[in-house]
């Protein structure tokens, strides 16, 4: 049995699920000063009287990091920062506390400028004046070689201190996105820590022994204990929830839309033969890009609730949500609204309805029938014209081989896939205008809940074999091991292989589902004066995002 | 640094599948670390800098342009598409406005490439700058386009191809052509007979520094723009100038190649040369890009820059200043010397010398120009390669008079394939290329 938990921004979903089905689902409102007591709240009427021991494993979907972010009630962070030459620091978007010191690691992992010890001593100094507990390390190119990052953890190193490094985030490039993700796993890094704590002592109070996850913003889980040293990586885990949900009721294996619509806003997301895409560098929460591994989404400001207005002969459809629909008591007339007024649905308070979209008809000067198809086909439009776009964008994504130029795959989406509370009156219509096939999940309103429970562990790891200078990285695990000059890439996909089976289970995962991929594997020749001095090996592999084996969540209506 | 950004348009193509051969410099991993160091520094994330996707080139854009022998297809790989495709792409981001200028980072390069193409020489099969300037005119109208070519080897395939064209004017700076390949670029190659001082070449001492370049620019680069009025400015933007570089002898850094960016500020930038691929390419890249979005490139800088160590000594610097003031001088005078040149002749020949180093092919040439008060004139090419193959080729230049387009159908109706394995007529304002 599994017991899945999304703890949302208004609504917490819980779900518990044997090899049978789902057994049982709730929903409760979710408590923002006390998302502990949420949890209590929905596991004690989802469990009831089930013996707990026979849980196997518990996962939460949390916005505790995101909302901390988003509300700007983070900690102070000191960051330490060696750029090197480059783009002019004044172009990196810093917060403050930050110093740059002297260092500099090349593209190829060469230590080009030395640490300055007396420099970094200055700095401890300062933090530790100040009060500054959490700290972020950052160097250019500190994923090619972290070895610069870890010689200022150590001049920096006390009890008191908190400390994130770049290279541990991830094993992508990107000096000003690994500078962000730094700052923001170090500025939640406290407040996340305290989190945990009170979810494991809950937890066993109430007797359950088994493995917690949580899930990451790539619609991956890990392990909870693990997860304390990468709070970041928990953010913006409720799209990825909604995501994997619609995966796990829909089980669809080849390219297609999954849509949320919700009540502000309706989310997109693509699925290239059942799996989910991730963004290619990384998810961006405010106005912070990171290269935290994300599943790729596009929000847009239309939904249920959004505020329907007709000025200057224009019609328009959100972006802001003023209440909820006129039918429950809502100020603004809304796409809800008008789908009661079409009789596409039957809820609320469909005098309400008509009431407010006859405001519109009469600044429009058409029947109210009439206005109400033109919004109802507007906001389908809208959210058609935005998927378009995003498989355009996808398509169009550069490559840099001739072969990917030449054969690269196009993605082309065969079935559109709804959930959110105006999945039923708008499906029918978008799917027409996509023209493909629509499916809605049943037990939709579960969605997060489900996509959490069923979520496997998922992991990346990023392989730099240099063999002019015999070194193999695995900048973000911290490896650096020797090899011989005839190494070549089959060797770096072995060890590769060897040390993501190793980090995948050390984070949770069960061996059946350890599906590994190769994502990048290139081999080049460096070449001095036309002689061969070594080969630069670059392999990545991922365990990609999926569902745990064994399970599964109901089958479609 | 106060300044304003410009939206600047990069199209990344580094074909990491592609070489020449195993260990010829032109090979896969040339722009590997360029793409590392413009990754890592975040450029891609500028609200200010855009990434697109290249896209093909036709053998219509490519016979708009040249002529190849037996034909275009025979040529070129796919790779030469894609990077002549990439410079076309970066051109309609800007004719369209999208961006206020673009950067082509493509391979294989394409300034060596002439007009008649019997193989591939100095790492260039067809010219992606002439592809990509002869698609805009067909695309966008007649535009004066300035090509300024600072690969450290003379563009002599660019020269070649508007050697007649009054309305593209071909500056290249380059290593001396005595100490290097392809061992041409004089100050007296200065353009045909009806396009005389439309081809300036100014060849550097080797160990010519930033100071060096920079004084060229100003002293004789910008004046001549200024002057010329072009709607286009383009960038062959070579890189083999770096002071690192392992096939030349100069001495320019990130710092100047960035600098010389900002003052020159290309409409278009197209990727040649450049070989130092490790310790020039990622920081002269992003200087350039820098540059060209109007940001702050003053930190971009090799981790060995020394530049008071790299400055050319003070009697180079006079050989630069002495020969750009005479250079300065020829193209003041331009219009008397074309006077004396063409006298009272209405044809003027010349033949040519031409070998393909990547591919070992020697070609002898004849080509004849019509003289034109009115446009480029009429040109006719007699080429005859040591493979045995020989063509015959007439060319129509773009804006033609009719006086040139009737005399070119002439030639080409009263031309027979005889002696020739074929024989090629171009028009390039009606955009036909006929093959007999």
């Amino acid at each position: 049995m599994i017991l899945g938990i999304d703890v949302g921004g208004t609504h917490t979903d819980a779900v518990l699920i044997d090899h049978g089905g789902i057994k049982r689902k709730a929903k409760v409102s979710t408590d923002a000063e006390n998302l502990v007591h949420s949890l209590l709240n929905v596991t004690g009427v989802l469990l009831g009287d089930e013996n707990p021991e026979k849980l196997e494993r518990v996962v939460l979907s949390t916005t505790i990091s995101t909302n901390a972010i988003v509300q700007r009630k983070t900690d102070r962070v000191g960051m330490v920062l060696a750029s090197g030459p480059g783009v002019h620091p004044s172009q990196l978007t810093l917060e403050k506390d930050v110093h740059f010191i002297s260092g500099y690691v090349n593209h190829r992992g060469m230590e080009v400028s030395k640490v300055d010890e007396a420099e970094v001593m200055q700095i401890k100094k300062y933090f530790k004046a100040d009060g500054i507990e959490n700290v972020g390390i950052v160097g250019k190119f500190s994923t090619r070689n972290p070895r610069q990052e870890l010689k200022i953890m150590d001049f920096l190193k006390d009890d008191l201190t908190q400390m994130s490094l770049g290279h541990r985030m991830s094993g992508h490039l990107n000096f000003p996105r690994r500078i962000a993700t730094t700052y923001l796993n170090a500025a939640v890094s406290k407040l996340y820590g305290r989190f945990v704590q009170e979810v494991l002592t809950f937890v066993r109070h109430q007797g359950i022994s088994v493995p917690i996850y949580i899930l990451k913003a790539d619609g991956g889980t890990f392990d909870i204990t693990q997860s304390l040293e990468f709070p970041v990586q928990t953010i913006l885990s409720g799209p990825a929830a909604s995501i994997m949900g619609i995966l796990a009721m829909s089980r669809c294996r080849e390219d297609a839309i999954a849509l949320d619509i919700g009540g502000t806003t309706t989310d997109i997301a693509i699925f290239a033969d059942g799996v989910p895409l991730l963004e290619a560098f990384g998810v961006r929460i405010d106005e912070h890009k990171t290269l935290i591994r994300g599943l790729r989404t596009k929000s847009i400001g239309l939904g249920g609730d959004s505020c329907v207005r007709f000025d200057n002969e224009k019609l328009t459809i959100g972006p802001d949500r003023e209440g909820p629909a006129a039918a429950f008591g809502g100020q603004c007339p809304t796409p809800t609204d008008a789908m009661i007024v079409l009789g596409l649905t039957r809820i609320g308070d469909r005098e309400k309805a008509v009431a407010a979209i006859m405001q519109i008809a009469e600044k429009m000067h058409s029947p109210i029938e009439e206005t109400a198809k033109r919004i109802f086909d507007q906001a389908c439009q809208t959210i058609v014209s935005q998927i378009k776009r995003v498989i355009e964008e996808i398509n169009n994504q550069p490559v840099y081989t001739i072969h990917e130029m030449l054969d690269g795959k196009k993605l082309n989406p065969k079935t559109l896939h709804v959930v959110g509370g105006p999945a039923e009156p708008m499906a029918p219509y978008l799917g027409q205008l996509l023209d493909c096939p629509v499916f809605i999940p049943e037990h939709a309103e579960v969605a997060n809940a489900i996509g959490a429970a069923l979520a496997r562990t998922t992991a990346e790891l990023t392989i730099l074999a240099d063999t002019e200078q015999k070194m193999l990285t695995i900048a973000e695990d911290g490896y650096q091991t020797a090899i011989p000059s005839h190494f070549g890439r089959e060797d770096a996909i072995r060890i590769g292989r060897e040390k993501l089976r190793e980090k995948a289970i050390k984070m949770g995962a069960a061996e059946e589902d350890i599906e590994m991929e190769v994502i990048e594997n290139q081999e080049f020749n460096m070449i001095k004066q036309f002689y061969t001095t070594g080969k630069n090996i670059r392999v990545k592999l991922q365990v990609k995002p999926g569902l745990i084996s064994g399970f599964k969540a109901g089958a479609f209506r | 640094m106060t300044k304003k950004q410009k939206k600047t348009g990069l199209v990344f193509f580094p074909a990491f599948d592609w070489a020449i051969s195993p260990t010829h410099p032109e090979r896969e991993e040339r722009l590997l670390y360029t793409q590392d160091q413009v990754i890592e520094e975040g450029l891609l994330d500028a609200d200010n800098i855009v990434e697109f996707k290249p896209g093909l080139a036709t053998t219509e854009d490519i016979n708009r342009i040249h002529i190849c022998v037996p034909d275009a297809m025979h040529v070129v790989t796919e790779s030469h598409l894609i990077s002549a495709g990439g410079a076309i792409t970066a051109a309609d981001k800007v004719l369209k406005r999208e961006v206020d200028n673009a950067f082509a980072l493509v391979r294989p390069p394409g300034h060596h490439a002439m007009r008649v193409v019997h193989g591939a020489r100095g790492f260039c099969n067809v010219n992606i700058e002439a592809i990509m300037i002869e698609y805009i005119r067909k695309v966008y109208g007649p535009k004066r386009v300035a090509v300024v070519d600072t690969d450290c080897h003379h563009g002599d395939g660019t020269q070649d191809i508007y050697w007649h064209d009054p309305n593209t004017l071909f500056i290249s700076i380059h290593q001396d052509g005595r100490t290097l390949y392809p061992g041409s670029g004089f100050h007296d190659e200065f353009g045909g007979p009806n396009a005389l001082g439309m081809t300036v070449n100014i060849p550097l001492p080797p160990q010519t520094s930033d100071r060096g370049f920079l004084y060229v620019l100003d002293q004789v680069i910008l004046p001549i723009l200024d002057e010329f009025k072009p709607d286009l400015i383009i960038n062959s933007a070579g890189q083999d100038n770096h002071y690192t570089d392992p096939i030349t002898n100069m001495r320019f850094s990130a710092q100047g190649y960035a600098t010389l960016n900002d003052r020159l500020s290309p409409d278009i930038a197209v990727l040649e040369g450049g070989y130092s691929i490790e310790k020039a390419l990622p920081y002269v890249n992003v200087g350039i890009i820098l540059a060209m979005a109007g940001m702050d490139y003053s930190h971009v800088k090799e981790p060995d820059y020394d530049p008071l160590s790299l400055r050319e000594s003070d009697e180079i610097l006079r050989k630069i200043e002495r020969d750009a003031a005479e250079i300065f001088r020829m193209w003041k005078k331009r219009d008397t010397l074309k006077a004396k040149l063409v006298g009272d002749a209405q044809y003027i020949r010349r033949r040519k010398s031409i070998f393909y180093d990547t591919d070992g092919i020697s070609e002898q040439q004849e080509e004849t120009v019509r003289v034109c008060e009115d446009c480029g004139g009429l040109v006719t090419i007699d080429s005859m390669a040591d493979t045995g193959v020989r063509i015959f080729a007439v060319i129509v230049p773009g804006q033609s008079c009719p006086a040139c387009r009737q005399a070119g159908e002439d030639v080409f109706e009263k031309t027979g394939k005889g002696k020739y394995h074929q024989v090629f007529f171009q028009d390039r304002d009606r955009d036909i290329f006929i093959t007999k």
